[in-house]
């Protein structure tokens, strides 16, 4: 059960290997999270992370695999990790996603198939999975990795964007599709963060690392914020970017 | 003129509604008590979940509800829901935290459960588990009697303050609510017990302070208290410093039936647990100036706050100027005063929903007893140095514990103390003060909790194996569990 600053003591994480997931994972199993399923695509990272998230405190961290370029298996991946976790899950952390190569991407059909699959059809599909579960159980939380990428697309990255910009959206809709149910979605907008996802890019202004992304997760479980943004500022500068006309929208940085 | 449409709520259509039916045994109804799927929180509002909702018309209604459940999954109730996410009671969710909540399982209220019986000649009354302490003082009253232990609200059921075991201000001299219980009716999944300190006292301990986990109380014979009058005589006494008035509370609390100190664990160094202690009596006539009407029953709140308030409407800065004016109005030395009685016990009754002026993310109750004096001073000194804001907190000296395992109650000095949640700090403080209190050999209450861990709750309730052996003879399948048994792992909740 969430206790009341919203410290899960059982967690699904879908995209168990990502840097913000695990940074996250060990911070609320510093909190006192005591199960932690962790689903990912490599099975030898998942057992890394595994191990690192019992070390931080956890004492069960099960594994799944599964693949996000299959959106048909999403629904029994929920179930397996559901089935992991116990008699309660109580919170449920979307973190599956890949950046992608633009200028690749945009050329070819499937790659394109293939991040929108990734990015937007396999994680909705097994939100809804969840949802259903945890609206039938009477509580729980759902937090979803989006990205400010979503909020207003860019050239440079626009595959990425815009499936994380459906995500987003269809977020919004099933918190307020829970309203009263005892389930609570939250949205996580990070700005640019520096991880292993992003190396080799140069950092945009209002970068944050792994560590920053968690921290405010953590304060925002207590809360119940429908977005997170974090840094908090980048809310306020994104408030104003979304309105700048496209010609200077061409040459902001990032 | 305007008409009133049937189902709008309000006052107007109070006596269209028809009488909800107690004597079950000649009314059988033909359909089952609906159920309803609602959100519930405790008094703190911080984890709200959802549950099928229940209300029987009569015990026997609950025992045939808890009947049903006996074989896990093989029976459906209501609406077809089985008693697979568990039962658990629920009166006015005064509780704190999670203690009345039971995630996608069935909550039963006892709100049709409102029967009082006649008062005996010795000041025995049979009371339904969903009466309030409201009613049944505006009941008894009258006839020269009070009820045994005043917790701080009126506003909880006879059942609630069974499976909290409340205390009051007279603790150390008549100890908590069960002391003061000779029988309850209680129905579980294996059938009706009828238990009593000298009948099946086991399961009557456990089911003192145990948070409805044993089974679901449905009535109580109660021992009222005698009084004269409804007027209090007050001595009102303020001190500079913690030390002083927990010096004065060892000396001379025996002389009062009840005593209590508001304490001010916020303020800087110098001034940190400054207090002010209030002890009294039940007034006597004779106390009574003359043209003072001997019997004045309280009333309902008379102030609501609509909405939650907004966020941070109490922070360091306004919780400090409160407990400053507070501070400043008590009186240095003042005695036999007169109070009335909700003026002395409910000061916040006052105000109905006050729970909402902590905004929407809600607060904290932290309440707990430690053996020694020393323990306690660690405790405020920890609370004033981490800088976290705490609203006034109650210091109270309790006597001696009774039998029960889950009983909060215990020999020495309980603080409780309200958080507004959002410091990023409290999670960490109140795990600091957990420590300490476990050192001490403390416990904390867990009415009041919403965020222990399964660990701290072993050590400090070191009998919980009692508690569920008591539970296992009633409840082999482990159908009563809440969210806080499920959260901090005992009885049905596993572990």
């Amino acid at each position: 059960m969430n206790n009341a600053f919203g410290v899960p003591q059982s967690m699904v994480v879908l995209g168990g290997t990502s840097e913000i997931a695990s940074t996250i994972v060990r911070r609320l199993a510093q909190e006192g999270c005591r199960t932690v399923v962790l689903a990912g695509r490599d099975a030898i990272a998942l057992a890394t992370a595994a191990a690192a998230t019992i070390e931080a405190g956890a004492t069960l961290a099960p594994t799944v695999t599964f693949d996000a370029r299959a959106a048909g298996g999403a629904a029994a991946c929920v179930d397996e990790c559901f089935a992991s976790a116990g008699p309660d899950v109580d919170l449920v952390l979307m973190a599956v996603g890949q950046l992608g190569e633009q200028m690749a991407d945009e050329g070819d059909p499937d790659r394109t198939a293939e991040m929108v699959t990734v990015n937007f059809t396999w994680p909705a599909t097994a939100l809804t999975a969840a949802a259903a579960r945890l609206r039938r159980q009477g509580h729980g939380r759902v937090l979803v990795l989006s990205s400010v990428a979503g909020v207003r697309v860019r050239r440079s990255n626009y595959t990425y964007g815009s499936a994380k910009a459906g995500l987003d959206a269809f977020a919004l809709g099933l918190a307020e599709s829970l309203r009263d149910s005892g389930v609570v979605v939250q949205v996580i907008r990070p700005g640019f963060v520096t991880t292993k996802m992003t190396k080799g890019r140069d950092p945009a202004p209002f970068a944050t690392g792994p560590d920053d992304v968690a921290s405010a997760v953590v304060a925002a479980l207590g809360g119940g914020r429908l977005v997170v943004w974090v840094p908090s500022t980048v809310r306020w500068v994104f408030l104003a970017l979304v309105h700048l006309p496209r010609v200077l929208w061409r040459r902001v940085p990032g | 003129m305007k008409a009133t449409a049937p189902g709008v709520s309000g006052g107007d259509i109070v006596g269209l509604r028809p009488e909800p039916a107690l004597e079950t045994n000649n009314h059988r109804s033909e359909e089952p008590t609906p159920a309803e799927a609602r959100l519930l929180r405790g008094w703190g509002r911080t984890a709200p979940t959802t549950a099928h909702v229940v209300a029987p018309r009569g015990p026997d209604e609950v025992a045939a509800l808890l009947g049903v459940f006996d074989a896990r999954g093989q029976g459906a109730g209501p609406d077809g829901h089985t008693g697979r996410g568990g039962v658990i009671p629920r009166g006015l969710g005064r509780s704190y935290g999670d203690a009345a909540q039971c995630a996608g399982g069935t909550v039963v209220s006892t709100e049709h459960l409102d029967r009082i019986g006649a008062i005996g000649s010795g000041g025995s009354v049979v009371v339904g588990a969903g009466v309030d302490l409201h009613r049944l003082i505006c009941e008894v009253l009258p006839s020269g009697w009070f009820i045994p232990v005043s917790p701080g609200t009126r506003q909880v059921t006879v059942g609630g303050a069974i499976a909290a075991d409340v205390h009051g201000k007279n603790h150390h001299r008549d100890g908590s609510f069960c002391q003061h219980v000779t029988s309850v009716t209680l129905a579980t999944p294996t059938g009706v017990h009828r238990v009593g300190p000298h009948d099946d006292p086991t399961l009557f301990w456990a089911t003192a302070g145990g948070l409805g986990l044993t089974g679901i109380v449905t009535e109580a014979i109660v021992q009222l208290l005698a009084v004269d009058t409804s007027w209090m005589v007050v001595d009102t006494e303020r001190f500079d410093d913690l030390d002083g008035v927990m010096a004065r509370m060892d000396q001379s609390d025996m002389s009062y039936r009840y005593s209590v100190a508001w304490l001010d664990c916020a303020a800087r160094t110098s001034r940190r647990g400054r207090a002010v202690l209030t002890r009294g009596d039940h007034a006597p006539r004779a106390a009574l100036p003359r043209g003072t009407e001997p019997v004045r029953l309280p009333r309902r709140p008379v102030l609501r706050v609509p909405v939650p308030a907004p966020r941070g409407l109490l922070n360091a800065t306004t919780i400090a100027w409160f407990n400053e004016l507070w501070f400043r109005r008590s009186p240095r030395n003042q005695s036999g005063e007169l109070s009335t009685i909700e003026s002395y016990f409910y000061p916040l009754d006052f105000i109905a929903d006050w729970n909402l002026l902590y905004g929407p993310l809600g607060f904290v109750q932290y309440q707990f007893v430690v053996g020694d004096a020393e323990a306690l001073r660690a405790t405020v000194d920890t609370i004033g140095a981490s800088g976290v804001p705490s609203f006034l907190a109650v210091l109270k000296r309790f006597g001696a514990g009774n039998p029960g395992p889950l009983s909060f109650p215990m020999e020495g000095w309980t603080l409780a103390l309200d958080f507004p949640i959002g410091p990023p700090g409290l999670p960490g403080l109140l795990r600091r003060l957990d420590d300490v209190v476990m050192e001490a050999g403390g416990r904390v209450y867990l009415a009041k909790d919403s965020r222990l861990s399964p660990d701290a709750l072993h050590a400090m309730y070191p009998r919980l194996d009692e508690l569920d052996s008591a539970r296992r003879r009633v409840d082999p399948e482990g159908v009563l569990r809440s969210d806080l048994s499920r959260r901090l792992q005992f009885a049905g909740g596993v572990r």
